[in-house]
């Protein structure tokens, strides 16, 4: 078996790109999240990469843009920010069909904020972000072993879908260190035939652009887009469930704000309190099978957020609003304790929601 | 062993993070579920830092920890603040020679270590944290003395081998003081 290492979820980011065959990163330094430019920067040179730290972030996933049309595994990585500055070119991508990795490390917002752990950017990377119709594959590690196996995943699925995957990650996740093992796992390869890759005389030019000025033809071109969306939403969501045998009262929670709720919901099961976890794994495609399934059974939702509230609107729709969903949430880089959020399971256990 | 939760607080350029990652490595070497989680910011020397490890035999649930079992504290801010989180019948270790007063609770076990006075005596002004350490050891006999050096080898980069021997000497002071 592979050797148990300690790394920071940062670093185990990095670690897996370069593991996953990405020879590319662009990026610019910002808290929490800068371990991933560092590693790079030590490591990608020795394996015949690319590590650039760009002039700003906007011109960083512009170069990611570039290096994704040629086909190559390309990422960036920022923070709260950092990701707002980057919509733009996130749009652009999306709009060209082209697959990159970008990462995500949220810190509190809305604005420069703070520098401390959060959520609130679920709405940002599930709902758009950038202009237009698109959307992204959103992965959200909960562990430091996640922060690497999702990358992994996140390459394969942006090469499989032609599509961005963004790690939606925080603070904690980022800077924490855990025992991490990494499997020699075999890396799959696509076709790219859309690539730029220089026609030698030999095919016509691929071009990749995301302008369509005639609207039949962007119509179509978004139409398509969202039949790949669907077959996404089929086939790719991913969720852990705990507990959830038996529960009455369903947690529901991501990333950091996963392990708070574990921690309450294992306290709530001594009290007598048959409570259970939904931990999406993916946040788009929402795991809305498992929250239906589930609205069946338990007498109620609670969504631990580090945020005011957003993912709690993806728990609503996806149980279709049929039990009620309370709050349970911290903001500006705070984190609940497990004692708040069993405080909102004795609550939930009362009917109070 | 149980679950452990094991709070460090101090100023930053006294080893917080080091000596967190010591007992990490430690935890780590003994097959243990172990979490590492520092507190990151615009920290600097003199300014105040903190990490926390949870070392279990099952997987660790959240790494914040709101109440320690054992909360090492090498400054007053940080004992002030974090000595009524420690749980009931915890451990409480402080570095005497920079703490002056007396814990008055009496549910918890303190161990008072003038460290940094005896780091400073010994010419490893440094090392005030493994001091403390070393005592964690001892008292803890789950946590053990046993592969700590090759704990410290791991940690200390190759070009400061020699701090090595220093870091296993200020392990066993703390080892030995009573």
């Amino acid at each position: 078996m592979a050797e148990r290492v300690l790394m920071k979820g940062n670093e185990a980011i990095a670690e897996a790109a370069i593991r996953a065959g990405c020879r590319h990163y662009f990026g610019y330094p910002i808290t929490p999240q800068t371990e991933i430019a560092a590693y790079m920067a030590k490591k990608l040179p020795k394996v015949g990469g690319i590590f650039l730290q760009a002039e700003s972030e906007i011109a960083s996933i512009n170069m990611v843009y570039g290096a994704a049309a040629t086909g190559t595994r390309v990422m960036t990585s920022s923070s709260s920010p950092g990701i707002s500055l980057k919509s733009e070119g996130l749009s652009y991508i999306a709009g060209s069909d082209v697959p990159a990795l970008v990462v995500n490390v949220q810190r509190g917002g809305p604005g420069l904020g703070g520098i401390q752990p959060s959520q609130s950017d679920y709405f940002q990377a599930t709902k758009g972000g950038g202009h237009g119709d698109y959307r992204m594959i959103v992965l959200a590690p909960a562990s430091v072993q996640e922060m690497a196996s999702l990358t992994m995943k996140g390459f394969d699925l942006a090469d499989k879908y032609n599509m961005i995957s963004m790690i939606l990650a925080d603070g904690t996740i980022g800077q924490m260190m855990e025992p991490i093992t990494f499997e020699d796992a075999e890396v799959a390869t696509y076709e790219k035939p859309w690539a730029l890759t220089g026609t030698e005389g030999k095919r016509k030019h691929n071009i990749v652009n995301s302008l369509y000025l005639k609207p039949d033809e962007l119509e179509a071109k978004n139409f398509e887009r969202f039949e790949k969306y669907a077959i996404v939403e089929e086939n790719e969501p991913m969720w852990e469930e705990y507990m959830m045998e038996d529960a009455e009262i369903c947690v529901v929670a991501f990333g950091i704000a996963s392990r708070v709720a574990k921690n309450a919901v294992v306290a709530a099961r001594a009290e007598g309190i048959k409570a259970g976890l939904i931990r999406p794994i993916t946040l788009w495609p929402f795991p809305k099978k498992a929250l239906a399934a589930a609205a069946e059974k338990v007498n109620g939702f609670v969504s631990v957020e580090l945020s005011m509230g957003q993912m709690i609107e993806d728990v609503r729709l996806a149980s279709g609003c049929k039990k009620p969903v309370a709050l349970c949430n911290r903001a500006g880089g705070m984190i609940p304790s497990p004692d708040e959020v069993l405080e909102s399971l004795r609550k939930a256990q009362k009917g109070e929601y | 062993m149980k679950t452990t939760q094991i709070l460090i607080a101090g100023f930053g350029g006294q080893g917080v993070l080091f000596a967190g990652k010591f007992l990490a490595y430690k935890g780590l070497m003994e097959d243990l579920q172990v979490s590492w989680l520092p507190s990151y910011g615009p920290e600097m020397r003199g300014g105040t830092a903190n990490c926390s490890v949870v070392l279990s035999e099952t997987p660790v649930g959240s790494p914040i920890i709101s109440n320690p079992d054992v909360l090492i504290a090498m400054n007053l801010p940080s004992l002030q603040k974090y000595v009524d989180a420690v749980v009931p019948g915890g451990q409480i270790y402080l570095d005497s020679a920079l703490i002056d007063v007396k814990v008055e609770r009496t549910d918890v076990e303190v161990f008072y270590i003038p460290a940094t006075q005896m780091a400073k005596d010994e010419g490893i002004a440094t090392l005030a944290n493994m001091i403390l350490i070393g005592s964690v050891l001892q008292n803890n006999p789950e946590l053990s003395f046993e592969g700590t050096d090759t704990v410290v080898s791991k940690l200390v980069p190759p070009k400061k081998a020699a701090l090595v021997e220093l870091n296993m000497k200020a392990l066993n002071m703390g080892k030995e003081y009573k």
